[in-house]
């Protein structure tokens, strides 16, 4: 484009231009849009001016005037938008906040160990097919022991010393079994459940308490057998403590089982070194509790396991002491967030 | 149990050292730890006899003594042990000699006497704490043996748990059969033949009345014992490693043949027996008094060995005073019985009597081995004390072996393995379960008597597992059948409570079902608790009826902490008594205490009050309009904040800040808010169902209305949601004052209310018109002026 001075506008866009881009403020600027484009404005005025030229030179100098205005209103937009830009810059700095101050309002809560170790055990057996079952824990005789072969006078009960209620009538389940028995009582084969919850034995020392909680497993259905039940455990156990964990099965009783076992993994103790430890007990289910439940032994079989949910806690996070579970010290509970 | 490794090598000696042995057992099924008798040995240590003991010239208390340490060899020694006699056989360590807690015995002066080494005593030689005199060993211990050959010191204990089922194992017998049968090897010990009668009559007839109880009885006195001999050492060291102490001979024989064979015996005084030995019931209210002196009160369900005129024993678990033999008993009746294993079940835990003889015949005791074991104990008396034997009492019979049916079908339906058939028979024939096929794959098992846990298929299967080996059974991924059960969408279910309660910032608390009485009396007096009828402590010995128990508490001892402030929530069972009937509740409950909120900045501390817990119980049961909270009293609750918890006019739960004079009586300042929900009352949430959506605009109107204080908010916006117009959707609380430019006694409730039309868009008017049928509603039904109206 030609940038003669033009004697009609008589405007040097360089002028111009860098006066815009010199404008301090939008109202700077707004004061030279007016001066510029107004409607008294400068090329306002030329535009008018050009009435008065040749008819052959009209043509041309509108052409030339509106490039300039174009130009200009192009350089306005450009100045104003960076005006903006360093206003709402000025305007972002002067709002800043301290971030590393903490969040404000109630901090979330935390589950207890013992329901967090409970809630990990029903997502693995979940993942397997088992399904979560709960059931009462003051009990009765039948329910507790005899449906489970441990008629009275059995020294197995020896193993399990129990607290009565009501005069010897009910009893504190002394572990989670009669919510299988409660179950197969109530439905047919296939059944596949665990059963979670507090448990009660007279026991009180540094190892033992006289609550706890358990979960047992159940599957009864046919063709169940004690190589079912060795998969099954083995998985759970390196599913829970999520490592290769080698599960060594040893013939153990339960008066529940027929045949029954330990299962004993390798466990690296700091200052103890590596040793089996004992973690769930678990058979083949008792042809009798099959049969106190109408189930028939011939057609199913089943098995049966029980871990100490306690155990299992204090061996995944490193507590050596039962009795923290139960004290409730937040300085404890607030470890486990 | 514990045995020496070395009793039970002389049954049965397998090739594997003792931590091997130990594993082996182990993996059958019989837990199994060990430790030596002695570590480390004591060395230079030999049998010697004292030959002369004089008094020390320079000591009141010292001897100086003569040693014959070897054939010819002798030694001149001071000793202090009030016990050392001439002609006594000792422990004599020589000079040079090591003992076990690292001491070294050189030759030494004493008090101007030379001193050529030392007698010892059995704490000195390391296997037992008796430090109060010598050892005193067999008077014919052969001179100058190492004594830790003599004595067979180089050996462990095994201390096994053996399991309820398998009595069988409880001696050394039993479990050198089970090794054998694990090891696959034949047991090498075989006792000495039946000691015949030297005496043609029997002192006592046998009668048993009750042949169910005792289905086999043997019996026999021994005439003119000596009562002053000593039990020898190598009896004396077995009983010490299976944890006996030794007494004198006919104590110690008893105790032997327990642990020997597996059978408790008892010895009488034959002399203070009269006439026949009779097993019977006992007598209603007869009495009984015991070795220890203890006075029994017997049922009829009680079984006894009796003479003519009195009850002598408790059956199969402790004799009685009358008849209980001394160290000076010279005429012993010797009893060898079978007694029914829930017979002595009962009783024991009837009289609650602990003894090694209950604990075995609870278990079974084999009805074959009675008269094995006296024909040994006749042995073993007449060997040690002398005496002349009378021919055998006996009645009853050794029981016959069980016959049970064994397919290979259940073998591999159980164990879910093939075992090959030919395998079976063997393995079960180690055991003594002898199999005779049926047909192909099917047996019929003679078990022998011993095995009283063998009864049916399934124990014999265990069996082949077990000697199988569990380990040998593979893990199977089989396919696995599902019957799904899956709760309602609309049932509440606790696992979504209490991740609800931890976001809303409760920690989550588990405490004991059982607490203090008092403690559950101060907060829920109205209950009727379940009483523990043996409670461990009389602080945990009711059941709890609220699970406010463990939350106070957990929150009093976190106070002496110095952490009184926060939000805590327990979900469980709690437990009631109604008549006979005991009603178990699935509660959940929290509390808030200190400040609403942790200390923090930008936000200034408030003690929290009824309205937070609310907003966490609505968040955990909802907000709808099924919800009432309605004032009233509860005796733990300050009775101007605790309302109940409604759903459709059925209770379901409590709210309310602790009665101040709770909280005063333990010695608090601010009180803690309260919540428990009585979860199984809650009932289920409703099912959501989707409503159009309008198109057409709300319209939205504020209403401040001054009412008198004790008109509860809720019933204004009830009232103004009853007002009969139609286009109402919603009243909503949205500010309450009380105080200057109200009348007394009077407060001001603001309500935002919303219409809308469903098919058409409201006029201003028509709002106008229903905003004053609903003021005047409010104001006809609840005296609700409307401010600045």
């Amino acid at each position: 484009m030609n940038e003669t001075p033009d004697t009609t506008a008589s405007i040097s866009l360089k002028q111009a231009t860098a006066a815009i881009a010199a404008a301090r403020d939008l109202a700077a600027l707004e004061s030279l849009r007016v001066a510029l484009l107004g409607r008294k404005g400068r090329i306002t005025q030329a535009l008018k001016g050009i009435g008065k030229l040749a008819p052959d030179e009209r043509r041309e100098m509108g052409q030339r005037i509106n490039r300039l205005k174009q130009a200009l209103e192009e350089a306005i937009g450009v100045r104003e938008r960076q005006l903006g830009q360093q206003h709402l810059d000025r305007k972002l700095a002067a709002e800043h906040i301290d971030v590393t101050l903490p969040g404000r309002g109630q901090p979330t809560g935390r589950l207890h160990p013992i329901t967090r170790t409970i809630h990990r055990i029903e997502q693995i057996f979940g993942a397997m097919g088992f399904e979560s079952v709960h059931g009462p824990e003051i009990e009765d005789d039948w329910h507790n022991f005899q449906a489970l072969n441990i008629p009275e006078s059995h020294p197995a009960r020896a193993m399990q010393d129990t607290f009565y209620v009501m005069d010897g009538s009910r009893l504190l389940r002394t572990h989670t079994s009669p919510v299988q028995i409660r179950t197969m009582q109530a439905r047919r084969p296939p059944i596949r459940i665990i059963c979670p919850g507090r448990v009660y034995r007279v026991d009180f020392d540094r190892t033992h308490s006289p609550m706890f909680h358990q979960v047992e497993g159940l599957y009864v259905a046919e063709n169940v057998s004690l190589a079912d039940l060795k998969h099954d455990l083995q998985k759970f156990l390196s599913l829970f403590f999520e490592r290769d964990v080698h599960a060594l099965f040893r013939p153990s009783y339960f008066p529940f089982t027929e045949p029954g076992a330990d299962v004993h993994i390798r466990w690296d103790e700091p200052g103890h070194g590596e040793r089996w430890l004992e973690v769930l007990g678990c058979g083949v289910v008792h042809p009798n509790v099959l049969r106190a439940v109408d189930i028939d032994p011939e057609r199913y079989s089943g098995y049966a396991f029980g871990m100490g949910v306690e155990r299992l806690a204090m061996l995944r996070y490193g507590v050596d002491d039962l009795r923290l579970f139960f004290d409730n010290d937040l300085r404890f509970l607030e470890q486990f967030a | 149990m514990k045995i020496s490794e070395r009793w039970l090598r002389t049954w049965v000696n397998p090739p594997d050292d003792i931590a091997a042995l130990a594993r082996r057992l182990d993996m059958a099924g019989h837990e199994c730890s060990y430790a030596p008798v002695v570590e480390p040995l004591a060395q230079g240590v030999v049998v010697a006899r004292i030959t002369s003991v004089s008094p020390h010239p320079d000591s009141t208390h010292l001897h100086v003594c003569e040693v014959e340490h070897t054939q010819g060899g002798s030694a001149t020694v001071v000793c202090g042990a009030p016990n050392v006699r001439a002609g006594m056989v000792s422990g004599f360590a020589l000079p040079g000699a090591r003992l076990p807690a690292d001491r070294s015995i050189e030759r030494t002066k004493i008090r101007g006497v030379e001193s050529a080494g030392m007698l010892c005593s059995p704490a000195e030689l390391g296997f037992s704490d008796d430090a109060a005199g010598i050892i005193e060993l067999d008077p014919d211990a052969p001179l100058g043996t190492d004594i830790v050959e003599y004595l067979g010191l180089d050996d462990h204990v095994l201390d096994l748990e053996i399991t309820p089922n398998r009595g069988d194992c409880l001696s050394v017998a039993g479990l050198a059969r089970e090794t054998a049968a694990i090891y696959g090897l034949q047991q090498t010990t075989v006792l000495p033949s039946p000691v015949p009668p030297t005496e043609a009559t029997t002192s006592h007839a046998l009668a048993i009345e009750d042949g169910e109880g005792c289905p086999h009885y043997v019996g026999r006195v021994i005439r003119d014992i000596d009562p002053h001999r000593r039990t020898p050492d190598w009896m004396r060291e077995r009983l010490n490693r299976a944890g006996i102490r030794s007494i004198y001979p006919l104590v110690d024989i008893t105790n032997y043949l327990m642990v020997e064979l597996g059978q408790p015996m008892h010895a009488f005084d034959s002399t203070a027996v009269d006439g026949t030995i009779r097993v019977r019931r006992a007598q209603p209210g007869e009495v009984l008094e015991l070795l220890d002196g203890q006075q029994l009160t017997l049922t009829a369900d009680d079984m006894v060995i009796a003479d003519d005129a009195h009850a002598l024993a408790l059956a199969g678990i402790k004799g009685g005073r009358h008849s209980g033999i001394t160290a000076d008993t010279r005429q012993v009746f010797l009893e060898s019985a079978c007694f029914d294993p829930i017979t002595i079940a009962k009783t024991g835990r009837r009289h609650k009597l602990i003894t090694d003889a209950r604990y075995r015949y609870e278990r079974g005791v084999d009805p074959g081995l009675q008269r094995r074991a006296l024909e040994r104990a006749t042995g073993l008396v007449v060997q040690i004390c002398g005496g002349r034997p009378e021919p055998v009492v006996e009645v009853g019979s050794s029981g016959n072996a069980r016959r049970v049916a064994l397919r290979q079908a259940s073998i591999t339906r159980l164990l879910g393995c093939d075992i090959p058939i030919r395998d079976v028979p063997p393995m079960l024939e180690r055991l003594g379960i002898q199999l005779h096929a049926t047909g192909e794959g099917e047996w019929q098992a003679t078990v022998p008597t011993f095995r009283y846990d063998i009864e049916r298929e399934a124990d014999l299967v265990e069996e082949v597992g077990r000697l199988y080996g569990y380990d040998r059974i593979p893990a199977r991924a089989a396919a696995i059948a599902i019957d799904p059960h899956v709760a309602p969408e609309t049932q509440r279910g606790m696992d979504r409570a209490r991740a609800t309660l931890v976001a809303r910032g409760y920690q989550e608390i588990v405490t004991y079902s059982f607490v203090d009485r008092d403690l559950e009396r101060a907060l829920d007096p109205d209950a009727s608790p379940v009483m523990l009828d043996n409670p461990i402590a009389a602080t945990m010995a009711a059941m709890r009826t609220t699970l406010w128990c463990g939350l106070v508490s957990t929150w009093l001892y976190n106070r002496q902490r110095q952490r009184g402030d926060g939000r805590l929530f327990e979900s469980g069972e709690c437990f009631s008594r109604h008549g006979e009937d005991i009603v178990e509740e699935q509660r959940v409950a929290g509390l808030i205490v200190g400040s609403v909120a942790p200390r923090q900045w930008g936000q200034s501390a408030r003690a929290p009050d009824l309205y937070d817990a609310k907003a966490d119980v609505a968040a955990l049961i909802g907000d709808g309009s099924e919800w009432r909270y309605e004032a009233a009293t509860h005796p733990a609750l300050h009775p101007g904040r605790s309302a109940r918890i409604l759903r459709a006019g059925k209770p379901c739960g409590w709210i309310g800040e602790l009665h101040p004079t709770l909280c005063s009586d333990m010695g608090l300042g601010s009180p803690p808010v309260l919540f428990e929900l009585d979860w199984d009352h809650l009932g289920p949430t409703t099912l959501p169902r989707y409503a159009r959506l309008s198109d057409q605009p709300s319209i939205q109107r504020d209403l401040a209305l001054e009412v008198k204080d004790e008109v509860p908010a809720d019933a204004l916006v009830e009232t103004a949601m009853r007002a009969g117009i139609d286009t109402l959707r919603e009243v909503k609380i949205f500010d309450v004052y009380s105080g200057k430019g109200l009348k007394n006694g009077h407060k001001s409730v603001a309500l935002s209310l919303v219409f809308q039309d469903t098919s058409r868009t409201l006029e201003d008017e028509s709002v106008d018109a229903a905003i004053v049928v609903i003021a005047t509603k409010l104001r006809s039904t609840l005296g609700a002026i409307v401010r600045g109206g």
